[in-house]
């Protein structure tokens, strides 16, 4: 099949082809069932492990593999996608869960958390979101106070992706209420830690396979050493890990609808009505222009703003959420559209694109919703104009 | 290299490269003429279709054998028993064995390896055999492949049989290709088709080969004795002639304790009928769709008195039912009365399984699949539609 | 422990098809392969590497050049070395030269392999000889259909099944195995592995390296010949009913049955 012309590394063609192979042979046969059944992918997750395909974004020196190209780990995110996002989403949130570490940690940090993240090992999770702070994030209300050599944690946590299935948690916490969103700390937090529990797995309309749990804080001592940065950075990582984590989810999406117009030209072709395949019809063919000029774009636009960050930009964050807000939504109107491509059949679960629409309306919610997303890009083209205008 | 190629007639069209079976064929790259590699074993697949006579097949000198093809006379059967019991497969090689040793104009031997197994001898005869050499060892008592190669090969150096038959069962295929390393002779495996040339002693051995793609006609031109090995089902169990004897050759060989030890031994088809000797078999497919449904074959398999359950390679795979139903190329050969397919597209490696049941019977959504290519009667219809309507016709 | 693999290139019969005007074999199109049990037995030296740290895993294959390619998704997979023998010399070998040639290459490597493995059977020749024929000119023991093997104390603990059940045997190392698809589910190549892979270069071992008798090897030491190919004659003679109710075909069925006097 024909392909836009990337420029992707050698790496990043081996990756597309190793994960692509993953996904058709691992994932597929069972993404109904972990769907159906709402069970975490464990053993896919372990497998990808052994495969060296965990630490696609961690530094060598860190046992990774990462050498400065973000597009093999957007690429292996993007393969899984195309099969179960799932699936994706837990192997993505890992490196989420790692990049504050990572943006932030100090040496020690780096060298006692990200090996066993890199090969495998060990899972992570984010954990920002509370029930009274999503979009809002600056008004979490979990707290971090001092005492002695150790932070005492007192808080829950909401959504939390991997959340009961990761080993290392950065978790976010107010260590100054008074001075706002710069009172705000990270630290890493490891599961077991007395005082540090679970609430009940969510049931959810899409990403079933996901594990989405509560995290509760019961007076809670993380060590000192703990803290990522200095007390009061806690939301500069934040920020910093969305830009860098939002071609992430576009490239979950760009993937999901990938997968969803795979699905709906190939039953196309195949399904006779009026004595002819419906892809015959000018208007359902037309249909499916539009979704591959879709999927196409918002895998152009993704790609083009990894490439932007790694050149070392320092100024892409209209850009990220620009990839995050299209590609979603893209997703969305691709999935929909295929389950509509397939009729009756696509509406009945034993047809794979009934999941793939129930799981694309996450892609327009999760990482900052499509509205702020809206927000930041507006914002930023208010500045940038701005400066504009005075000249 | 066996195979000439004309590079002068050669026009390089790539015939011969699309049905060599084994690769051994490319095309130049500058000129897109052929050349041949390692990989090729003479079958002449290539010669035949070369629209201009390019290429053709060198008369290569045939290995010269340990001892002149004329010192060995007489045909064997190896009469394959397990825990004291005849296996239906030494029957049935009797009778084919019986019929080409009337064409070569020589003895029916078989050979029976085991520990107080005297109770096997007497069948023996009665299906046919002239002969029964029996080797009685403690070392030959449980099967393991070593003892039983030894005692083979040695009763080959001592008595010189020109063709040896085994069955093509996991016992059979184990200890048989030891011996033909032995004695230094050519075996070929899963013959589906004996033959001998009377004049020239040879046997034509017929096999299938790629998965049963294609069929492979083997002849071993100066080895002896000249080995085969047989499936169960593919030929016939001759009707017993009572009271016929013969003569029993006692063989003493000195073989030395077995190096592998059995700790212990599981039936695992206790509560089952065993599709390798049912006469009615039900077999699923992908079309089952699911391990609750091959209860619903069940059913059908109870609705004709107490048929097997077979399964085709995917079913198996996908984890519906344990292998041991796994009818196939690479699973069991089975030649049943009724052999009734449900769900199941007929893929070859299927069909090299079940395709010598007397009455094959399909059912299957897709009017297209081939395995209505090889259905006596074949039904188009969903099989949990047709199944249970079937199950309520057997009843009446 | 040495563990030896002995694999096969072998093309993916399952895509083969028949031409259904010629009735000949169409190989275009269908991709070379490493033999699927042979990837069981691998993966059965792969989790024994795993299990006992200090394990060499060695792969091996004799064909022609192209044939490197399944060492290299070896060596992806984990293989520690492998080794190519590929020899104008070799054509035409049936099983009997195949497994002489082989167990000559397994005698020059070093250490002494305490397991060598096969897959049950090659999906192109289908013979499930090579394996035992090795162990015979090794002087090995070979315990075939294996799905389970368990290694201590230089003793091996081995399920192998029958046609029916299965069994536990015990045999001390060194000993060769055929191995079953039910022993394991492979693995993919990692990462790392495909790199090492990819920078390995194979160099061809000839039968003069291995120390073959040339009287052994090849077509001219071969006991047995093809003499010809074919395709299996297209069956003829069947019926085929649809459009009907089910309940109609079901009864039409049971008394055809009924006609033939099978039920």
């Amino acid at each position: 099949m024909a392909e836009l012309n990337y420029g992707l590394s050698e790496l990043a063609q081996e990756i597309r082809g190793m994960v692509r192979e993953f996904a058709e042979t691992r994932v597929k046969p069972v993404r109904a069932e972990l769907d159906e059944e709402g069970r975490f992918p464990a053993e896919i997750l372990r497998e990808l492990g052994k495969m060296d395909l965990m630490g696609l974004y961690i530094p060598a020196e860190y046992g990774g593999t990462f050498e400065g190209d973000s597009l093999p780990n957007i690429i292996a995110v993007e393969e899984l996608s195309r099969i179960c996002i799932g699936v994706s989403v837990s192997y993505a949130a890992n490196g989420l869960g790692a990049d504050p570490i990572l943006i932030g940690g100090s040496e020690a940090q780096k060298k006692k958390y990200l090996p066993p993240l890199a090969s495998g090992e060990k899972w992570a999770a984010y954990a920002l979101t509370e029930p009274n702070a999503g979009s809002d994030a600056g008004s979490i209300r979990t707290t971090a106070v001092k005492k002695g050599d150790k932070y005492v944690l007192n808080g829950t946590k909401q959504w939390i992706t991997n959340g009961g299935e990761a080993d290392i948690y950065t978790v976010f916490a107010v260590t100054d209420k008074a001075r706002g969103a710069r009172g705000v700390s990270a630290f890493i937090v490891e599961k077991g830690t007395p005082g540090f529990s679970f609430g009940k797995k969510e049931n959810k309309l899409g990403i079933r396979a996901s594990a989405t749990r509560e995290l509760i804080f019961e007076d809670c001592e993380v060590p000192a050493e703990n803290l990522i940065g200095r007390e009061g950075t806690g939301f500069i990582w934040a920020m910093k890990t969305f830009d860098v984590s939002r071609p992430g989810i576009a490239a979950q999406a760009v993937g999901l609808a990938q997968g969803a117009l795979d699905e709906a030209v190939a039953y196309a072709k195949v399904r006779e009505q009026f004595g002819r395949p419906i892809i015959a019809n000018q208007g359902l063919s037309w249909m499916l222009a539009d979704m591959a000029t879709k999927v196409e774009t918002a895998r152009a636009l993704t790609y083009a703003v990894v490439k932007t960050i790694d050149a070392g930009s320092k100024d892409y964050s209209k850009f990220s959420a620009m990839c995050k807000m299209y590609a979603s939504d893209a997703a969305m109107q691709v999935a929909t559209d295929a389950v509509q491509v397939f009729g009756g059949y696509g509406y009945m679960k034993e047809y794979p694109v009934e999941k793939m629409m129930r799981d694309a309306k996450i892609l327009q919610i999760y990482e900052g919703t499509n509205q702020i997303q809206r927000d930041i890009i507006g914002l930023a083209l208010n500045k940038e104009y701005a400066a504009a205008a005075r000249k | 290299m066996a195979l000439n190629i004309d590079l002068e007639v050669c026009t390089g069209c790539g015939a011969c490269v699309a049905v060599c079976p084994f690769c051994a064929l490319t095309q130049r790259a500058s000129d897109g003429k052929v050349e041949v590699n390692e990989a090729c074993t003479a079958c002449g697949a290539c010669v035949e279709v070369c629209p201009v006579g390019a290429l053709s097949l060198a008369a290569a000198p045939a290995a010269p054998a340990a001892a002149a093809p004329g010192e060995f006379r007489g045909l064997w059967v190896v009469a394959e028993q397990r825990g004291g019991r005849l296996q239906e497969v030494a029957f049935e090689l009797l009778g084919k064995g019986r019929e080409l040793a009337d064409q070569l104009g020589v003895s029916l031997g078989a050979v029976l390896l085991g520990h107080g197994v005297g109770d096997c001898v007497a069948p023996l005869f009665e299906h046919g055999a002239d002969r029964v050499y029996v080797v009685d060892h403690p070392a030959l008592e449980t099967y393991t492949s070593e003892p039983y190669a030894e005692a083979m090969s040695e009763l080959i150096r001592r008595h010189k049989p020109e063709i040896v038959l085994a069955g093509a069962t996991s016992i059979g295929r184990g200890f048989i290709a030891r011996v033909a390393i032995q004695v230094n002779a050519g075996l070929t495996a899963d013959c589906t088709e004996l033959a001998v040339e009377p004049e020239s002693r040879q046997l034509l051995q017929t096999r299938p080969a790629f998965g049963g793609n294609i069929m492979a006609t083997i002849l071993c031109p100066n080895h002896r004795p000249q080995m085969a090995t047989v499936r169960p089902k593919v030929f016939a169990r001759p009707a017993p002639e009572a009271g016929r004897t013969g003569e029993r050759m006692d063989e003493t060989v000195e073989l030395k304790a077995p190096v592998v030890r059995v700790l212990e031994t599981v039936n695992a088809m206790q509560n089952e009928v065993n599709v390798a000797g049912a006469e009615f078999i039900v077999t699923g497919g992908r079309g089952v769709g699911g391990a609750e449904n091959f209860k619903l074959l069940a059913d059908l398999a109870d609705a004709l008195g107490g048929a097997a359950v077979g399964a085709s390679r995917a079913a198996v795979d996908a984890g519906w039912i344990s292998s041991f139903h796994q009818v196939g190329q690479t699973g069991k050969t089975v030649r049943p009365k009724i052999y009734i397919a449900c769900g199941v597209s007929g893929q070859i490696q299927h069909l090299v399984g079940m395709s010598s049941s007397d009455t094959i019977i399909a059912i299957n959504k897709d009017p297209d699949a081939p395995i209505f290519d090889v259905a006596d009667i074949g039904i188009v219809g969903d099989l949990f539609e047709v199944v249970p309507e079937l199950i309520k016709a057997l009843r009446q | 422990m040495h563990i030896v693999v002995c694999v096969k290139q072998v093309p993916n019969t399952t895509q083969v098809r028949i031409h259904p005007e010629t009735n000949t074999l169409v190989r275009d199109g269908v991709e070379s392969v490493m033999n699927p049990f042979d990837e069981n037995a691998l993966e059965m030296a792969l989790q024994l590497k795993e299990k006992h740290p200090g394990t060499k895993v060695t792969a091996l294959t004799m064909g022609p050049a192209q044939a490197a390619a399944v060492l290299k998704e070896a060596v992806g997979r984990g293989a520690d070395e492998v080794m190519l023998l590929c020899d104008k010399a070799f054509a035409g070998s049936d099983t009997w030269a195949t497994s002489y040639a082989l167990s000559r290459a397994i005698g020059t490597l070093e250490p002494k392999p305490d397991l060598v493995l096969f897959g049950k059977q090659a999906i192109d020749g289908d013979t499930a000889q090579v394996g035992p024929g090795v162990a015979d000119w090794l002087g090995l023991p070979c315990i075939t259909y294996a799905f389970g093997i368990e290694i201590a104390g230089g003793q091996a603990v081995v399920q192998r099944a029958f046609e029916d059940g299965y069994e536990r045997m015990e045999v001390a190392l060194p000993c060769a195995l055929t191995v079953l698809k039910e022993a394991n589910v492979p693995r993919m190549a990692s990462l790392r592995g495909k790199m090492a892979a990819k920078k390995l270069e194979i160099a061809p071992v000839t039968a003069e390296q291995i120390g073959a008798d040339p009287a052994r090897i090849g077509l001219t030491a071969s006991p047995t010949r093809v003499v010809k190919i074919f395709s299996p004659p297209p069956k003829t003679g069947g019926v085929k009913w649809q459009g009907e109710e089910p309940a109609a075909m079901a009864r039409r069925l049971v008394e055809a049955l009924r006609e033939r006097q099978v039920i």
